[in-house]
């Protein structure tokens, strides 16, 4: 945590303020690809226990399709993939250039 | 004594007295205001505790129920949680433009009359906007004036709406209003304009991201949640507002997946919190306005910890785009956590605050039977997630590391999330202590086998979803763009299709220039640089000629009270 005192001007684009550089700098854990890989595949295997789980308790629900083993882990990835291709489609429609409003 | 001040007062005299004090008195003084404010509220009677008559009608400008205090604490926290994270900034006009903005809001929500509510709604409107103009941009100039022109619009629909219904009822009281008169329904629209109904929505992801670092944070608070009180007031109940709700909560989603400016991301994602809200009110049974009443208190200091983090990364790198940001997790890790934290809070995750909030609206839909509205509920909670539980502090902090390399959040800014982020655990982890604030008493249990394994299915599975796309390249890419909303009615379809007439007119008023004598001509040269095609007003136009149209309708509706 470091002390300053340039917060009084407001998304004054300063480029001094933040810097690139990225050699000879210390390696993160996520740099490595395949750590990366073990957290891509660490969500799979946690998906699926949670999916197991649904066979060791009772469900207390409104509708009959919800009793369903995995439906909600089926329903939210069914949901998140249809938002991102239709979002995808969305851009083509609305998406403009950014100078758009300023031409 | 303390029943005679009238909330919100402390903030709004209190805050004009700034610019006289200095350094670290300043500093202690700006946090001592709403701390004083909400002692205020914890010792203040309830009822009707102020109470006038001008000409023949009560006006009750502070009426003090178990409905009006949770929005009140709440304004009290999050004013104090903002001055903290603002502690630092050095100009002082946005000190005072947020302290008479908070302190109007709360005055609103113990307004017990529609005059008093109408006085507080446009203080509001008209203090904040500050906090847009104080970016000093002329891309903020305007779209802090197209902003205003929303709010104002709303206000006046408000007063004619509130006239209308003191016509039809003869009473002036804020309390269940109803969509069966003009009145009712005119003070409905009013409040949809703040609430950011669909097609009235766009000043919100129009203007907030505009406005500056601190002053976002102030302005994610109020405006919209004020006016989900009101509705809350005014139309519990009213079936509508489900529909207009599950709407809320669906589209913006979409926007929010393909939108580049990560801070304009959080408004379209609490574009749909605020669905979440104005679905259990539109239910309006006991546990659904709970729901919509702690979600409210919830919202506010998850979205909070959120705008507070986006600014931060925009205060450190100067940029809020999510195509030129990631990596910054090295560089800021303390804020990277508090942004987490926001995240999993906003997606309710268990232990974190919407899961104990959020549940109360979905159980409610549930059982009263609306099965689309929850199953639309379900996909928008996976939505959420996806964008603002996992896109924005992916492609800030994590993603591939742009190379960005700066200084962690300054220590105040620290500060203000670190608290704003243990509230978050706080009412996630003993949502009782929220429950016990609510309007009605609560009789639920959000930690139950079944809520905890199928929410966290739900979300998992979202999460797997983002990594799959990712993992195989379907995820669109962050882009530099612009996407078009309702705001290109009025930025782009009228101003082309009307140009053309200005454009005659212009020639007209040069034509009758030429003709008039040299003198007038030379005198009125530096008029017509104004006036002429190239001039100020010819570029601003639409402006001008909304706040005319705005000026015609109260004309209109004074007219229709008056026969």
């Amino acid at each position: 945590m470091q002390d300053d005192n340039d917060t009084d001007g407001h998304a004054k684009r300063s480029p001094g303020a933040a810097t690139k550089f990225a050699r000879g700098e210390k390696k993160y854990w996520l740099d490595e690809a395949r750590n990366v890989r073990k957290i891509y595949v660490g969500l799979w295997i946690v998906c699926a226990l949670l999916v197991a789980a649904d066979l060791f308790y009772e469900k207390h629900i409104e509708y009959a399709i919800e009793r369903v083993v995995g439906f909600f882990g089926f329903y939210g990835f069914v949901s998140c993939v249809l938002l991102v291709l239709a979002a995808k489609q969305l851009r083509k429609i609305v998406g403009r250039g950014e100078d758009y409003y300023d031409r | 004594m303390i029943d005679s001040l009238p909330p919100g007062w402390l903030l709004i005299f209190g805050g004009l007295l700034i610019p006289l004090v200095r350094g670290r008195v300043r500093a202690a003084y700006m946090l001592l205001l709403p701390l004083l404010g909400f002692l205020q509220l914890l010792v203040m009677s309830h009822g009707d505790l102020l109470q006038l008559s001008v000409f023949d009608y009560s006006l009750t400008p502070v009426r003090v129920d178990r409905l009006s205090l949770v929005f009140g604490y709440i304004f009290h926290i999050a004013a104090f949680l903002g001055m903290i994270f603002a502690l630092r900034v050095k100009d002082t006009g946005q000190h005072v433009a947020a302290f008479i903005y908070a302190g109007s809001a709360i005055g609103a929500v113990f307004a017990g009359d529609l005059i008093t509510l109408f006085v507080y709604w446009e203080l509001a409107a008209i203090s904040s906007v500050f906090l847009i103009w104080a970016r000093r941009s002329e891309r903020s100039y305007r779209a802090g004036m197209r902003y205003l022109i929303f709010q104002i619009t709303s206000g006046v629909l408000l007063l004619a709406g509130a006239l209308a219904h003191v016509h039809e009822t003869g009473s002036l009281a804020f309390d269940y209003l109803g969509l069966s008169g003009l009145g009712g329904w005119l003070i409905f629209i009013a409040f949809g304009i703040k609430c950011a109904f669909p097609l009235l929505h766009n000043w919100l992801e129009d203007a907030y991201p505009e406005a500056t670092v601190t002053g976002t944070v102030f302005l994610s608070a109020f405006t919209t949640k004020m006016a989900i009180y009101a509705l809350a007031r005014g139309y519990p109940g009213t079936e509508l507002l489900v529909w207009i709700g599950v709407t809320m909560t669906a589209f913006p989603i979409f926007f929010a997946v393909i939108v580049n400016d990560l801070r304009r991301v959080l408004t379209y994602s609490m574009n749909n919190q605020l669905g979440f809200m104005v679905v259990g009110i539109g239910i309006g049974t006991e546990m659904a306005l709970n729901g919509a009443a702690a979600h409210a208190f919830a919202d506010i200091l998850f979205k909070g910890v959120l705008f507070m983090s986006m600014g931060a990364v925009l205060l450190r790198t100067g940029t809020m785009k999510g195509s030129e940001l990631g990596g910054l997790y090295k560089s800021m890790p303390w804020t990277t956590g508090f942004c987490m934290v926001g995240a999993a809070s906003i997606s309710a995750f268990p232990l974190f605050s919407g899961f104990a909030t959020k549940s109360l609206i979905i159980s409610a839909t549930a059982e009263n039977h609306y099965t689309f509205v929850y199953f639309v509920l379900l996909f928008a909670s996976a939505g959420v997630f996806h964008h603002s539980g996992i896109k924005i502090p992916y492609f800030a902090f994590f993603a591939h590391d742009s190379g960005i390399r700066c200084r962690e959040a300054p220590r105040n800014m620290l500060i203000a999330m670190g608290l704003a982020a243990s509230l978050c655990i706080g009412i996630g982890a003993f949502p009782a202590l929220l429950y016990g604030v609510l309007p009605f008493p609560v009789d639920y249990e959000p930690y139950t086998a079944t809520h905890v394994i199928t929410q966290l299915q739900l979300l998992f599975w979202s999460a797997v979803a983002f990594a799959w796309l990712n993992w195989v390249g379907l995820y669109p890419p962050e882009l530099r763009s612009v996407n078009l909303d309702s705001d290109w009615i009025y930025r782009r379809l009228v101003p082309s299709t009307l140009a053309p007439v200005v454009r005659a007119g212009a020639r007209l008023w040069n034509g009758v220039l030429e003709r008039a004598g040299r003198r007038i001509t030379i005198t009125l040269q530096t008029v017509h640089r104004y006036h002429g095609p190239e001039g100020i007003l010819e570029r601003t136009w639409p402006t001008g000629s909304m706040a005319l149209w705005v000026a015609v309708l109260l004309a209109i509706l004074l007219l229709l009270y008056f026969f």
